[in-house]
């Protein structure tokens, strides 16, 4: 007789005083303790049809289109950016014409952060872990050649995200597109570089506004434009579980729909256009369960709790990237491996845009030998392995709909939890999503350190490795890069420059929306910096409390 | 450092953020390892200029400054800490580091005085060691 306490009574506590188990306990990023096998006993079966849907059917668990996989592959989109925009131009139409389908900007860090590559704030960092870009020059001869109707390019920009966006529309423009053309994905979550990348300006309260701009001015001017990426993936970066990353991510998107609300736009004139972004790390079924988690969940806030009657606001589309934090600088050649798992799971998953990371991510920026090498990861999983074939292929099995479940249940007590603390700014400020993430990183690092948990190359199966070959930074990006701006300030239009820099010092002090003054300010090669000191000198500057 | 010997007293290290990269999982989690292992910490926190990282070294009397960078701007910045802290008289103070730093930049490292520098997947037991041995060379007078 089919009886699975009894099994594990009787049958299995007998087998394993033979045998004894790997490990006194298995358990996922998560946490979550794992049984030895799951079955029909661990799935609410009579509430599963519904609590999935078909694919395209609401609540999307099973991925939002309808043919999901079939019908378009998903968007093959490599980050990429270094050095000078001539140089990062090159990389993009090298992977274009290796067959990647849409575009993804890396940008540097005084970028990041809003400074021009000649602020002494910049020295050292310009041009190195992505490409600067400091005016609307820069913004052209990044994407010289490339057709903006034609191929889309995410973004991944955030406290600088309006002004960079206005610069990519204006360079647009300048080319003769028809902006209700132009299609793309703007990272411009702030919420999260609050929580974990730490990439802000301004506070928190200013920054979200900023965000809102877009939310309002996005869907009637650049309506195929994706405004934000609610981003998870640097949350887990940051040392995250997988419950942890689902469960900020959902409270970031939400934070964003509410303030959204209060401004008093309408949700389905504005949700159609929201995305996702999510890690993919190495447990294979935690993570396809928590992206039809996060899918479920989405779709039920959006449906039941803020009223949209759009399908399109309920569904939650997603870019997916494998983990950076899991690729080691030990033997990194293993990293391919790690990449194509997470990959494979990430289609899986249904994500419908993927980055896969490149093996030499541990040790230095990805060099092109090694960022194509990724890029056919993706090709062969799409082409060899059948895995896009299927909507949804590993649904119905008892362990993943238990795992997805379990990590609703883990991200729903959390929603709540973060409303008692007052939402995600005051989590913010209380130094709860700091603490809880730092928590779980030390934890894992705990584990690794006593062997509990295995990392191949570096505590166990340890060998001396071919040592892999690092692409150069450019050493002329800083010399570039200031001689373009030296030579932009003396030719642009001064009266141009000051009237647009009033205009956007206008609009963020009285609250109007600032997206009309950013895009004056990138016509009139206002440089990035002079733009961001405006909302640094109106809002101030945010640096947060020191903990460990 | 010559006249009397300081009174023992545990490894005191400041765990530095130099520059614009947000990236402090590591830093944070070798700062807890270190405390955990008895030593004391003092953590800068983000966006650190050289001179302020060498001012609080200074000012906080610490053994060892580990500089903690994932953006590539590594090289820059352990140059300019080290002779910030050469400019200060600190030439007893252990410079080390961790972050993304390729196998190539060692050997500039070593030469400009830096210690060693703990890519991804470094255990912090190692880190700890490391520190107790180098300290205790370069700072004999210490008892941990």
């Amino acid at each position: 007789m089919y009886d699975k306490e009894a099994w594990l009574r009787e049958r299995y506590a007998e087998s394993v005083r033979d045998r004894p188990e790997r490990k006194a306990a298995f358990r996922t990023s998560s946490e979550l303790e794992l049984d030895p096998v799951y079955g029909p006993e661990d799935v609410d079966a009579a509430t599963l049809p519904e609590r999935l849907g078909l694919p395209g059917t609401y609540p999307y668990a099973r991925g939002i289109h309808p043919s999901m996989h079939r019908g378009k592959l998903w968007t093959m989109r490599m980050f990429a950016g270094f050095g000078t925009a001539e140089r990062t131009n090159a990389r993009f139409r090298r992977l274009t014409a290796e067959g990647q389908t849409g575009l993804s900007t890396a940008f540097d860090l005084p970028t990041l952060m809003g400074y021009d590559s000649d602020d002494p704030m910049s020295r050292g960092e310009v041009g190195v872990c992505g490409v600067a870009i400091d005016t609307l020059a820069d913004m052209e001869l990044l994407f010289d050649g490339i057709d903006p109707e034609r191929i889309t390019t995410s973004m991944t920009i955030n406290a600088p995200a309006n002004a960079i966006w206005a610069m990519y529309l204006a360079m647009a423009e300048r080319k003769g597109a028809d902006l209700a053309k132009v299609g793309g994905t703007l990272q411009n979550d702030i919420l999260k570089e609050f929580l974990a990348q730490k990439e802000y300006a301004i506070p928190p309260a200013p920054s979200v506004d900023l965000v809102i701009d877009t939310f309002a001015w996005g869907p009637r001017h650049a309506p195929r434009f994706h405004f934000v990426s609610v981003s998870g993936y640097h949350i887990r970066e940051a040392g995250s579980t997988a419950a942890q990353e689902l469960a900020f991510t959902l409270a970031n998107g939400i934070h964003y729909v509410r303030r959204a609300l209060d401004r008093g736009l309408d949700v389905d004139d504005f949700a159609p256009r929201m995305s996702f972004f999510f890690n993919v790390e190495n447990h294979v079924f935690e993570e396809v369960a928590k992206f039809r988690a996060a899918r479920r969940i989405w779709a039920r806030w959006m449906r039941e709790r803020f009223g949209a009657r759009d399908p399109r606001s309920w569904m939650l589309r997603t870019h997916a990237q494998t983990a950076g934090a899991s690729l080691t600088a030990q033997q990194p050649q293993v990293n391919v491996a790690r990449v194509a798992i997470q990959a494979l799971t990430a289609v899986l998953a249904g994500t419908n845009s993927l980055h896969t990371d490149a093996y030499d991510e541990a040790l230095s920026l990805p060099s092109e030998q090694a960022a194509l090498l990724a890029l056919r990861t993706q090709q062969v999983i799409a082409h060899e392995t059948g895995a896009a074939d299927v909507a949804d292929p590993l649904g119905g099995s008892w362990y993943l709909e238990h795992l997805t479940d379990a990590l609703e249940a883990e991200a729903d007590a959390y929603l709540d939890r973060i409303d008692e603390l007052g939402g995600v700014e005051a989590g913010i400020e209380d130094g709860f999503f700091a603490r809880e993430i730092g928590d779980a990183a030390y934890r894992r690092q705990k584990r690794i350190d006593a062997g509990e948990e295995i990392v191949v190359g570096v505590n166990a199966f340890v060998t001396d490795a071919p040592e892999v070959p690092v692409p150069p930074t450019d050493p002329d990006a800083v010399r570039t890069q200031t001689e373009r701006l030296a030579r932009i300030r003396a030719e642009r239009d001064p009266d141009a420059t000051s009237a647009a820099l009033a205009r956007l010092r206008e609009a963020a002090t009285t609250g109007a929306n600032t997206m009309p003054a950013f895009l004056a300010c990138a016509h009139a090669f206002v440089t990035l910096q002079e733009q961001m000191d405006v909302l640094r000198a109106v809002h101030g500057s945010y640096l947060e409390p020191v903990t460990v | 450092m010559t006249g009397a010997a300081p009174p023992a007293r545990p490894i005191r290290v400041l765990v530095a953020k130099p520059g614009l990269d947000g990236h402090d999982r590591g830093a944070k989690v070798i700062a807890r390892a270190l405390r955990d292992a008895g030593m004391e910490i003092i953590y800068t926190g983000l966006r650190q200029t050289a001179p302020m990282i060498v001012s609080a070294a200074i000012q906080e009397d610490v053994d060892a400054v580990g500089l903690s960078v994932l953006s590539g701007a590594h090289m820059h910045y352990f140059r300019e800490v080290m002779a910030g802290l050469h400019a200060e008289g600190a030439n007893d103070v252990l410079l080390f580091g961790g972050g993304i730093v390729p196998e190539g930049d060692l050997p500039e490292l070593r030469r400009l005085g830096v210690g060693r520098v703990f890519t991804p997947g470094t255990a912090t037991g190692d880190v700890v060691r490391y520190l107790r041995d180098e300290v205790a060379r370069r700072r004999p007078d210490l008892v941990n």
